[in-house]
């Protein structure tokens, strides 16, 4: 065996703390190495030649990096051995930087450490096995989940590229959140006008196949082969036979239902179409508000309908469909206003959170465009913002910023302005957040040309005194009290993970933060990637984002779909389990355990009734390996004499 | 820190790749300082973890055990953590009997963005060993049982 081990220095952050001259001087000594070296970037172009050319000129047939972790730079290293004619799993890390380095502050005890890791790190190298992947069919289609502004670019762009796009949306309309909104910052262009075309784009693409008020239910199989089950949620209306025309909804009897597309400002009708624009243009029965599924009798929807598509007795449809990659744009979601009991919980209609507030702005809203408050549907005269309702507030779970309240705050209070010429506004704030490409000018200009009043300083109370509500907090650059007698008063609510991001993410495999976001490959190098290949991630499930930065991202996420269909066919990760007939008695415990089901029952020539594993459905957890009371299966590249290796090297007493 | 000893134990970890071991490098890439005595040994899946690996280790030679997974619902193999959580307090039952007190064993979930809470399970624990002692004394035999 003859072992090469390559030390970095990372600049300083190794070097820094740990002494690795003496590492490479102490592994010198283990039996196997025959090499040992130290070198500033390891990963650097001259520090992967200096690899190369001693696995020639040392004859090498193992390798040991001690560097970063495995999870920053393993494929590069593999890559490397490889390209100097070596099996790529030959390769093995040591995690001196992430373990080590950044986290001890004692130079002799890193020393030491590092001494520990990489030794195990040759332990294991030296039982390490060839292995070769095998190629196996991609199936080019894309399925997208969530029909937001990222989704749809998302689906618009791999369908522009020659992909099968499915598109499931939960809502009955396509659109998400910013077909909520009335006007985009900082340009003040009408978001429905800019959303609209797109809207219509998905609906006619011949590659995009779009199922709305559909969820998925069910995610099975790997990259290039997943089978999805989706759920296509009963609307009571035959969408074959729905005109859109809308006659259903002006005689619906029951007029109290919640409005879910205008976060509740307004009751709508049982039976609704969501918005003028949506797509599809199609009705839908709300079962919970419905005097047919309520009491039983009405059939007012089922009278109307010029062509008869009414119908009550609508089950929920199942589908599946195959995919070879996912995109996930599930969007965000709102804090509810009762965890906010100091801006009065919910208790006040005229207290309103910002994207309710759009929805009054909005010409297709529920007041046609004229700000009238919820209450009364009179104007205005006094208008109070308060940014940061629940963000970055520790006290209620939500330290983080939520990226576009000050920006849309100040849009709003802009269109008052417009709207309301003797109105005034005043906007409560912790800071103005603007990074963005005109931001800062466009908040500016709320107060310089259209005299809204900013009040640096935090709201502690808001309650109503006769028609008015009084918001009473701190103006903290002058140090004083101030109460303001506002008419409405509109909350910048804070961010949250959309309602079921976390089973949803159950079922993809994928991690989520402690807020519920999804977390991302590498937080700066792998944006839009995440830990499960084939599935990707665009727009604001990963965390807030605003309208420019989740179309990046929908485009961002195609494309990396559109480059892994780019080939027809793809490698197979080798670390998968594997049976020795000769040592398996056939107990099938394997089978039992797999989540995958990727073991099925061989009979051997013999007779003899062996496991057998299902090479491309087996993802390499290794749970078998540890099941199988005979060591018969082994999980490649983590064999248990592997792993043992590892323990051995450290426990030798 | 300064509560522990300055003399090290030997402390193995076994940390799934897709979260604990994430988590652990999160801890290191936030510069969240750690006891050094820990050295991890990276799997794919805590269910990947054999009983057997750990009493091995804590017969010849480590003072402690630590296992960690995804949480429970999050593991990247669906169940893997499962099967674990079933084997893993098994083990922690089975250790007295060989003499072996099970406080040296712990396994928990840590997940890849709570580098925090990775930097407090290595620090209890390693405590926690510290408090024990060393398992193996140097005449050979086991300073307990």
């Amino acid at each position: 065996m003859r072992v090469g081990v390559f030390i970095c220095h990372c600049g300083n952050n190794i070097a820094g703390t740990i002494d690795v001259k003496k590492v490479a001087e102490e592994v010198r000594k283990l039996p196997g190495v025959v090499y040992a070296t130290d070198y500033m970037y390891t990963c650097s172009e001259p520090g992967q030649e200096e690899i190369k050319q001693a696995i020639q000129n040392e004859r090498l047939d193992r390798v040991v990096v001690a560097s970063c972790s495995p999870r920053m730079h393993e494929l590069t290293f593999r890559r490397t051995v490889e390209k100097a004619g070596l099996n790529r799993y030959f390769l093995e890390m040591a995690n001196i930087r992430e373990h080590i380095s950044w986290i001890g502050e004692d130079k002799e005890l890193n020393t030491k450490k590092a001494i520990d890791l990489v030794t195990m790190a040759i332990f294991k190298a030296i039982k390490n096995k060839p292995l070769y992947s095998t190629s196996f069919k991609v199936n080019k289609r894309v399925l997208v989940i969530g029909g937001g502004v990222a989704g749809m670019q998302a689906a618009l762009d791999c369908a522009d590229g020659g992909l099968q796009v499915i598109l499931v949306e939960k809502n009955p309309s396509i659109g998400g959140m910013m077909a909520r909104l009335d006007k985009t910052f900082p340009t003040i262009d009408c978001s429905i006008c800019i959303l609209g075309p797109k809207m219509v784009d998905v609906a006619q693409h011949e590659n995009i196949k779009l199922y709305t008020y559909s969820e998925v239910e069910d995610v099975k199989g790997y990259v290039g082969n997943y089978q999805i089950t989706i759920r296509k949620k009963a609307t009571y209306v035959d969408w074959t036979k729905c005109t859109g025309c809308g006659e259903c909804m002006e005689k619906c009897p029951s007029k109290n239902a919640y409005d879910y597309f205008n976060f509740g400002v307004a009751p709508t009708r049982a039976i609704n179409i969501p918005f003028p624009q949506a797509i599809p243009k199609k009705a839908r029965i709300d079962k919970n508000y419905c005097r047919q599924f309520i009491k039983g009798k009405c059939g007012v929807c089922a009278k109307i309908c010029p062509t008869g598509a009414i119908n009550y007795e609508m089950q929920d449809e199942i589908i599946t469909e195959d995919v070879g990659a996912i995109i996930v744009a599930t969007g965000y979601g709102l804090i509810d206003l009762e965890k906010l009991p100091e801006y009065g919980g919910g208790r006040y209609p005229d207290v309103i959170s910002g994207i309710q507030y759009e929805r009054l702005l909005n010409a297709s809203g529920p007041t046609s465009g004229h700000i009238l408050r919820p209450s009364d549907r009179t104007e205005p005269k006094t208008i109070v913002f308060v940014s940061c309702a629940g963000s970055r507030d520790k006290s209620i779970g939500i330290p983080y910023c939520s990226n576009f309240c000050c920006m849309y705050i100040a849009k709003q209070a802009i269109l008052t302005k417009d709207h309301i010429p003797d109105s005034q506004s005043y906007v409560f704030y912790m800071d103005i957040r603007s990074p963005g490409k005109g931001y800062d000018e466009f908040t500016r200009r709320a107060q310089e040309d259209y005299g809204v009043y900013y009040i640096r300083g935090r709201v502690s109370r808001i309650y109503p005194k006769g028609k008015k509500m009084v918001v009473r907090g701190a103006d903290t650059l002058l140090g004083t009290q101030v109460e303001i007698e506002a008419d409405l008063v509109v909350l910048g609510t804070a961010v949250v993970a959309s309602q079921g991001a976390r089973e949803l993410a159950e079922k993809l495999h994928i991690s989520y933060d402690t807020h519920g976001f999804y977390v991302e490959s590498h937080p700066k190098l792998r944006p839009v990637e995440t830990n499960t290949s084939g599935v990707f991630l665009a727009g604001a499930n990963q965390g807030p984002k605003d309208i420019p930065a989740s179309v990046g991202q929908g485009s961002a996420a195609a494309s990396k779909v559109l480059a892994l269909f780019s080939k027809d066919m793809l490698e197979s990760d080798p670390a998968i389990a594997v049976v020795n007939p000769n040592a398996c008695v056939g107990c099938l415990k394997c089978l039992q355990t797999c989540p995958f089901g990727a073991i099925q029952e061989e009979e051997l020539r013999g007779g003899k009734k062996v496991a057998k594993v299902i090479q491309t459905v087996c993802a390499g957890c290794g749970v078998c390996t540890s099941t199988c009371p005979c060591g018969a299966i082994q999980l490649q590249h983590f064999t248990d004499n592997q792993i043992l290796a590892e323990v051995n090297a450290l426990c030798q007493r | 820190m300064s509560e522990i000893k300055p003399k090290e134990l030997r402390i193995i970890g076994f940390l799934c790749n897709w979260c604990s071991y994430g988590g652990a490098d999160t801890a290191g890439v936030s510069r969240f300082k750690q006891p050094t005595d820990l050295r991890i040994i990276r799997v794919p899946c805590s269910g990947r973890v054999d009983p057997l690996f750990i009493v091995k280790a804590l017969l010849n030679g480590a003072d402690g055990v630590l296992v960690s997974g995804c949480h429970p619902r999050d593991c990247h193999y669906s169940d893997g953590n499962f099967y674990a959580r079933r084997r893993l307090e098994m083990l922690k039952r089975f250790l007295p009997f060989i003499g072996i007190d099970e406080k040296r064993f712990h396994y928990t979930w840590v997940s890849a963005s709570e580098g925090a809470r990775w930097q407090q399970v290595v620090t209890n624990f390693t405590k926690q060993i510290h408090m024990l002692g060393s398992l193996h004394s140097k005449t050979g035999e086991q300073s307990e049982s």
